[in-house]
C-alpha cells in the first residue's frame, strides 16, 4: 500500500469515530467561509456587473461638465470632438430646484434634469410605462419622475408638477438615470424633462447650482481615454472637467472594491474565530489521542508520518468546512443582490463565482491547516513509551521544540499574508491582523483573568454554583477558548452598535436651538420678503441669516494656482480638488459656536489704514494644511471675476457634524459686501405639517429658494448608514455563530467527561434539577464571561473609534448593549443546558456499566 | 541478537534523578523465551522498553543485531522497530477508531506491505474470524488481546516483547491467551521477550531474568 493511500486511509479511520465533532468543527469554518465567499463573489458581481456596463454608466464615451455654461474657448474643444467623423453628442443641464405638486401641496426639493440630443448615447432608460424616454429625449413635452418622488408627493401620472415657472405633466416614472444609485434619488430625486422647457422653468439665475454637461458618443470608443488626457489641461484651465467612461467605470468600481474589501475583512473574522475553534478542539482531540499515538509510534511509524496523518484529516476538514461554506456563500450571494442592488448604479448580474467556492476551499485548508498546526505539534512529542507506561512526562528538550516557534510564525504571517490579500493592501492587511491579534490577545487576557477569579470560588455560594462554576476548570473544557469566540463575536456586534450610536448622534435634529429647516440661495432682494413670511407664520429664526459668496483661488502666495506643483513641501501630494473647487465663503467679525480658534486671533485687530491692505480671513485647519498655508499667508481670490488679496489671520477648527452654515474661508466685514451674493436662513418649525406648510409658501412665492427639510435628510442618512450597518451586522452575524459552533465543539468534546460525570452524581443521588441548575451555573458563567470580556473590550474600541476615528464625543447606548449580552448569555445557557438535559435522561447503571 | 551493556536508566522524579534500572548487562539470542520477573517498581517495563528501543538509556550501551540504538534518531528507531520487533501490551493499546481487521493491518501498512489476506488469516487463526469488522469498544478484554497477539505476529517480528499479557485479564482467559502466544511462537521461531509477574507464566521460559530494586539479581540463562 503506498505511503500516501496509508495516510489518507488513517485519516478518515481516525475520523470516523468523532464525526460529529468534526462535523461541528467543519461547521464552525463553513460559516468562516460563507461569509467571505459571499462577500468576495458579490463584490465580483458588481465589477463585473459595472464592467460590463460602463458606457451605459456614463451614458457615453466622453463626458465635459462645469458649473456655468461652457465659455466659448470651451464649446469649441468640445464641438471639435463633436466633429470627428461618426462622432454624436447630448447635451444635459441638472440643477437643484424645489418642485410643487398643485395638487396636493406637497413640496420636495428636487435634481432636475434637462436632456437634448437622443441622451444618453448608449443604453435607454427604462421607464413605467414603458418607451417613454426617447420623446422626452428628443423634446416631447413632460416630466419623468423618480419613483421616490411619485411616492413622496403622493402623486401619479398625469398630475402636474409646477418647478419654476415651469407647469408640466408627469407623464412616467424613470427606473434608473445614467449612473444613479436609487439608494440617493431619496434625497433629491430627479426629474427629467426635454432642454426646451428649461426657458419656462427661469431658475438658472446667479447662485444657482447647476451643471452644464456635454456628452460624447465616439466612432471607436477606445479614442475616449487617451482624449479625456489631452483635453484635460486645457480644459481644467476653463474648470471644465472632462472623463471618459473607463474612468467613471474605474471609479465606481474602486469604490465599491473598497467596501467589498471592507466588509471582506469583517467576514474574515469569523473565518479566524472558526480557526480558533480548531485550534482549541484540536488541542482536546490530541491530548486523547495520546494512547493511540503512542501505539503507532511503538509499532513503529515516525513523528512525521503520525503528525502527517492528524495534519491531514485537518486538511481535509478544512476543505470539506470549505466546501460547505463556499456553497452556502454562493446561495446568499445568489439571494442577496436584492439587498445590494439600491447601492449600485448598474443593473446587478449575478453569477455563481465557481472562483469564489475555489478560494472558498482553499480558505478552509488554510485555516483548519495553519490553527490545527500549533497544538498538533503534541503529537511529536508523544513517547512511544507511553503506550507502556502511563507515567510517562515528554522530554524537557521536547517541550521547547522549535517548530513551536515555526508554526507560531508561520500562522501570524500567513494571517497576515490573507488580510493583505483581502486588503488589497500591506498597510491595511498588517493593520488588521494587529488589530485582529490585539482584539483576540485582549479577550485572552480577559477570559484567562475571569477564569482565575472563578477559581477562587467563595465558598458561601449554594452546591449548584459551586459545582457549575467548578465545572469551568475541567481538563479539556476549553473554557477560555469558547470564552474568546462568543467573546469576539459578542464584541464586534457591540463595536458596531457604539458607533452606530455615536455616529447617528451627531445628526440629530430638534436638541437645542438647532435648525430644521434651512433656506438656500435667498437673492438679497429676496431676503426681507423671506424674513416677512417667516415671521407671519410664527417661525423663529435660528440665528441671523448668513451670506455666501461664491468664489474660486487664483494664488496662494503670489504663485498662480495653475503654477503650483501637484506635491506639498512636505512631500504629500496636494488635494487637487482644494485648489480647484468652487469656494462658498462668508463675511463676518465673530467666531460661531461650531468653531474654535486654533491660531491668530479672530475677529482681526482694527487697522488705522485699511486702505490698500489685504483682506483678512480665518481658514479652516484642514484646508489650510492643503493649501499650504498659515497665519500671515497670502491668498488670492477670484470672486466672479474681480481679485480679492486676503492675508490669513485666523486658523480655524471646524465641527462639520452640525446642520449649521459652515466655512472653509470667512473673510472679514467690509470686503465682500458690495460682491455678488446669496443668503442662508435657518428656521425651527416643530411639526411636519408646519414644515409642510412654510415650504409651499415660500417655494410658491421665491420658487429658486431652495427649502430643505433637514428632519428628511437626517432620515436619508439614517437609512443608509441603516443599510450600511445592516451589511456588516449581518457578517458579524457570522462571527457570533461560528462562537455558538465553537461553543457545540466544546460542549460535544466533554461530553463523554459529562456523561460519566453526570452518572455518577445520579449515583451520589443529585436529582434531575440539581443537574440542570449546576448545568445552568455553568453556562451562565460561560456565556457572561465571554459578553463580558467582548463587551468590556467593544466599550474600549468604541471608545478609540469615537474619539480618533470619527472624531465625536462617545456616548454609551445601554439598552442595545444590555440586550446583546442577554442574548450571548441567553444562547450559551440554551445550548448548554440542551445538551445537559440530554445526558440527565440517561440512566446512571447503563453509564456505569459501560466503563 | 539483542545486547545490553552497562544499561543504567535514571528519570527525574520530583525534580531529583531516581535510578529505576542501574548496570544490567545481558544478551538475548535468537529464539530465545525470555521471562522478566521481579516485584513491582523493579524496573521491568522500563528494561522491556529500553531493549525494544523505545526509550535509550541514561547510560551503557543497548546493541538490536549489532546495532548501536544510539546511533539511531527517534525516526530511525521506529524504523526499525517496524522492521524487526513486535508487541503485546498490558492494556492491549488497540487503537479504538479501527476495526480489529484493520487493527492487524496497520503494521503491515506501516512497512508499506499489503495487507492481502495475512490480516484476515491470524485473526481466524486466533479464533475472530468472524468479529474483523467489530471496534476495540464492542470486544471482551480477551478478545481485545487476541486481536493484538494477531497484530504482533501480523509482520513476522523477529523479536517480540510482551509486558503483563495476561495481566488485565481473569485467569481462565489468561491461561487462553498464554497457550496462543506460545503456539503462535512456535510457529513463528519467534524471539520472545515477556515482563509478568504471574510465576506460572514465568516458569514456562526456559530463561528467567530477575530484577529487584533496578539491578538484576539472577539470569538462569547468562
Amino acid at each position: 500500500m503506498s505511503r500516501f493511500r496509508f495516510l489518507f486511509a488513517m485519516a478518515w479511520r481516525e475520523g470516523r469515530a468523532a464525526r460529529t465533532r468534526l462535523l461541528v468543527l467543519a461547521a464552525g469554518i463553513a460559516a468562516g467561509v460563507a461569509a467571505l465567499v459571499a462577500v468576495n463573489a458579490l463584490a465580483k458581481n458588481v465589477r463585473d456587473s459595472v464592467a460590463a456596463q460602463s458606457q451605459a454608466l456614463l451614458g457615453a464615451d466622453l463626458r465635459f461638465a462645469s458649473v456655468r455654461p461652457f465659455p466659448d474657448s470651451a464649446a469649441r474643444v468640445v464641438d471639435s470632438i463633436l466633429a470627428l467623423p461618426g462622432a454624436a453628442g447630448a447635451r444635459v443641464v441638472t440643477f437643484g430646484a424645489m418642485a410643487l405638486a398643485p395638487r396636493t401641496g406637497g413640496v420636495r426639493p428636487v435634481t432636475v434634469t434637462a436632456v437634448e440630443g437622443g441622451f444618453p448615447l448608449y443604453g435607454t432608460p427604462a421607464t413605467v410605462p414603458a418607451g417613454l424616454w426617447p420623446g422626452v429625449a428628443l423634446g416631447r413635452r413632460g416630466a419623468l419622475v423618480d419613483s421616490a418622488l411619485l411616492g413622496g408627493l403622493e402623486l401619479s401620472v398625469g398630475d402636474t408638477l409646477a418647478i419654476g415657472g415651469l407647469r408640466v405633466a408627469i407623464i412616467g416614472a424613470v427606473v434608473r438615470y445614467p449612473g444613479d444609485v436609487s439608494l440617493a434619488s431619496g434625497f433629491s430625486p430627479r426629474v427629467v424633462i426635454p432642454a426646451a422647457l428649461l426657458a419656462e422653468v427661469d431658475l438658472l439665475g446667479f447662485g444657482s447650482r447647476a451643471e452644464y454637461e456635454t456628452f460624447v458618443r465616439l466612432a471607436d470608443p477606445t479614442e475616449a481615454a487617451p482624449a479625456a488626457e489631452r483635453l484635460r489641461p486645457a480644459l481644467r484651465e476653463l474648470r471644465v472637467r472632462v472623463r471618459s467612461a473607463a474612468e467613471q467605470e474605474e471609479d465606481t468600481a474602486d469604490a465599491f472594491e473598497r467596501l467589498g474589501r471592507f466588509l471582506g475583512l469583517v467576514a474574515l473574522v469569523a473565518l479566524l474565530l472558526g480557526g480558533l475553534g480548531t485550534a482549541s478542539a484540536v488541542r482536546v482531540l490530541i491530548a486523547q489521542k495520546l494512547d493511540t499515538v503512542a501505539t503507532l509510534r511503538c509499532l513503529g511509524a515516525g513523528t512525521g508520518l503520525v503528525f502527517a496523518i492528524y495534519l491531514l484529516q485537518a486538511g481535509l476538514l478544512g476543505a470539506l468546512g470549505g466546501l460547505a461554506g463556499g456553497l452556502i456563500g454562493i446561495g446568499l450571494q445568489l439571494a442577496v443582490p436584492r439587498l445590494v442592488a439600491a447601492f449600485v448604479p448598474v443593473d446587478l448580474i449575478v453569477t455563481p463565482g465557481w472562483a469564489a467556492l475555489a478560494a472558498g476551499v482553499v480558505a478552509g485548508v488554510w485555516v483548519a491547516v495553519a490553527f490545527a498546526l500549533l497544538p498538533l505539534l503534541a503529537v511529536r512529542r508523544v513517547s512511544p513509551l507511553a503506550a507502556l507506561r502511563r507515567d510517562v512526562e515528554p522530554d524537557r528538550a521536547r517541550r521547547r521544540d522549535p517548530h513551536r516557534a515555526v508554526a507560531f510564525v508561520g500562522l501570524a504571517l500567513s494571517v497576515a499574508g490573507v488580510a493583505w490579500w483581502q486588503a488589497g493592501e500591506w498597510r491595511i492587511g498588517l493593520g488588521y491582523a494587529g488589530a485582529v491579534g490585539a482584539a483576540l490577545l485582549g479577550l485572552w487576557l480577559v477570559a484567562a483573568g475571569l477564569v482565575r477569579l472563578v477559581r477562587r470560588r467563595p465558598l458561601a455560594l449554594p452546591y449548584p454554583w459551586r459545582q457549575g462554576l467548578a465545572n469551568l476548570q475541567r481538563p479539556g473544557n476549553q473554557t477560555v477558548a469558547v470564552v474568546m469566540a462568543l467573546g469576539f463575536g459578542a464584541f464586534l456586534l457591540a463595536t458596531l452598535i457604539l458607533v452606530q450610536h455615536n455616529l447617528l448622534r451627531r445628526f440629530t435634529v430638534g436638541e437645542g436651538a438647532r435648525a430644521n429647516v434651512v433656506l438656500f440661495d435667498i437673492q438679497p432682494d429676496q431676503l426681507d420678503d423671506i424674513r416677512r413670511i417667516l415671521r407671519e407664520t410664527a417661525t423663529p429664526e435660528v440665528g441671523a441669516p448668513v451670506p455666501i459668496v461664491p468664489m474660486r483661488l487664483r494664488a496662494i502666495k503670489g504663485v498662480a494656482v495653475r503654477d503650483l506643483p501637484d506635491t506639498l513641501q512636505t512631500g504629500e501630494e496636494r488635494g487637487g480638488w482644494a485648489l480647484r473647487r468652487e469656494y462658498r465663503s462668508t463675511w463676518r467679525d465673530t467666531l460661531v459656536a461650531t468653531e474654535q480658534l486654533l491660531a491668530g486671533r479672530w475677529p482681526p485687530r482694527p487697522r488705522e489704514r485699511p486702505d490698500g491692505a489685504p483682506v483678512r480671513v480665518a481658514v479652516e485647519q484642514e484646508i489650510a494644511q492643503e493649501l499650504d498655508v498659515d497665519v500671515g499667508g497670502r491668498i488670492t481670490w477670484d470672486v466672479q471675476g474681480v481679485l480679492v488679496e486676503t492675508e490669513v489671520a485666523a486658523i480655524r477648527e471646524v465641527d462639520w457634524g452640525r446642520f449649521e452654515p459652515n466655512f472653509f474661508v470667512v473673510f472679514e466685514g467690509g470686503a465682500l459686501e458690495r460682491a455678488p451674493h446669496t443668503w442662508v436662513a435657518l428656521a425651527d418649525v416643530a411639526s411636519p405639517a408646519d414644515r409642510g406648510r412654510l415650504q409651499r409658501r415660500l417655494v410658491e412665492r421665491h420658487p429658486n429658494v431652495a427649502v430643505i427639510d433637514v428632519t428628511q435628510v437626517v432620515e436619508r442618512i439614517q437609512a443608509i448608514l441603516d443599510r450600511v450597518v445592516f451589511a456588516v451586522r449581518f457578517l458579524a452575524f457570522f462571527s457570533l455563530a461560528t462562537g455558538i459552533v465553537v461553543l457545540a465543539g466544546a460542549v460535544a468534546a466533554s461530553r463523554m467527561a459529562r456523561i460519566r460525570e453526570t452518572a455518577l452524581l445520579r449515583t451520589l443521588g443529585a436529582t434531575r434539577a440539581q443537574l440542570l441548575r449546576v448545568a445552568t451555573a455553568e453556562y451562565l458563567a460561560l456565556g457572561g464571561l465571554a459578553a463580558l470580556a467582548g463587551g468590556g473590550l467593544a466599550l474600549v474600541a468604541g471608545w478609540l473609534l469615537a474619539d480618533r476615528v470619527f472624531r465625536t464625543p462617545y456616548g454609551v447606548p445601554p439598552a442595545p448593549l444590555l440586550a446583546l449580552a442577554a442574548g450571548v448569555v441567553g444562547l450559551t445557557v440554551l445550548g448548554g443546558v440542551l445538551q445537559a438535559a440530554a445526558i440527565a435522561r440517561r440512566r446512571p447503571r447503563e453509564v456505569l456499566a459501560g466503563e | 541478537m539483542i545486547e545490553a551493556n552497562g544499561v543504567t536508566r535514571t528519570y527525574l522524579s520530583g525534580g531529583r534523578p531516581l535510578i529505576v534500572l542501574e548496570d544490567i548487562t545481558l544478551a538475548i539470542r535468537p529464539g530465545e523465551f525470555v521471562a522478566i520477573v521481579g516485584p513491582s517498581g523493579s524496573g521491568k517495563t522500563t528494561l522491556l522498553g529500553l531493549l525494544a528501543g523505545l526509550d535509550l538509556p541514561t547510560a551503557g550501551t543497548i546493541r538490536v543485531d549489532g546495532e548501536d540504538l544510539r546511533s539511531l534518531d527517534e525516526d530511525g528507531r521506529a524504523r526499525l522497530r517496524r522492521e524487526r520487533i513486535g508487541f503485546v501490551f498490558q492494556s492491549f493499546q488497540l487503537i479504538p477508531t479501527l476495526t480489529a481487521l484493520e487493527n492487524v493491518e496497520v503494521p503491515l501498512e506501516l512497512r508499506g506491505e499489503s495487507p492481502d489476506g495475512r490480516a484476515r488469516e491470524l485473526l481466524a487463526r486466533v479464533g475472530l474470524g468472524a468479529r474483523l469488522d467489530h471496534y476495540p469498544a464492542q470486544l471482551s478484554g480477551g478478545e481485545q488481546q487476541r486481536v493484538a497477539l494477531a497484530r504482533a505476529f501480523s509482520t513476522r517480528p523477529r523479536y517480540l516483547f510482551a509486558d503483563e499479557p495476561t495481566g488485565s485479564l481473569d485467569t481462565a482467559t489468561g491461561r487462553e491467551i498464554e497457550r496462543l502466544l506460545e503456539e503462535l511462537n512456535g510457529e513463528a521461531g519467534t524471539t520472545l521477550v515477556l515482563v509478568t509477574h504471574e510465576a506460572a507464566l514465568a516458569a514456562r521460559a526456559p530463561r528467567t531474568i530477575r530484577l529487584s530494586g533496578g539491578r538484576l539479581v539472577e539470569d538462569t540463562g547468562a
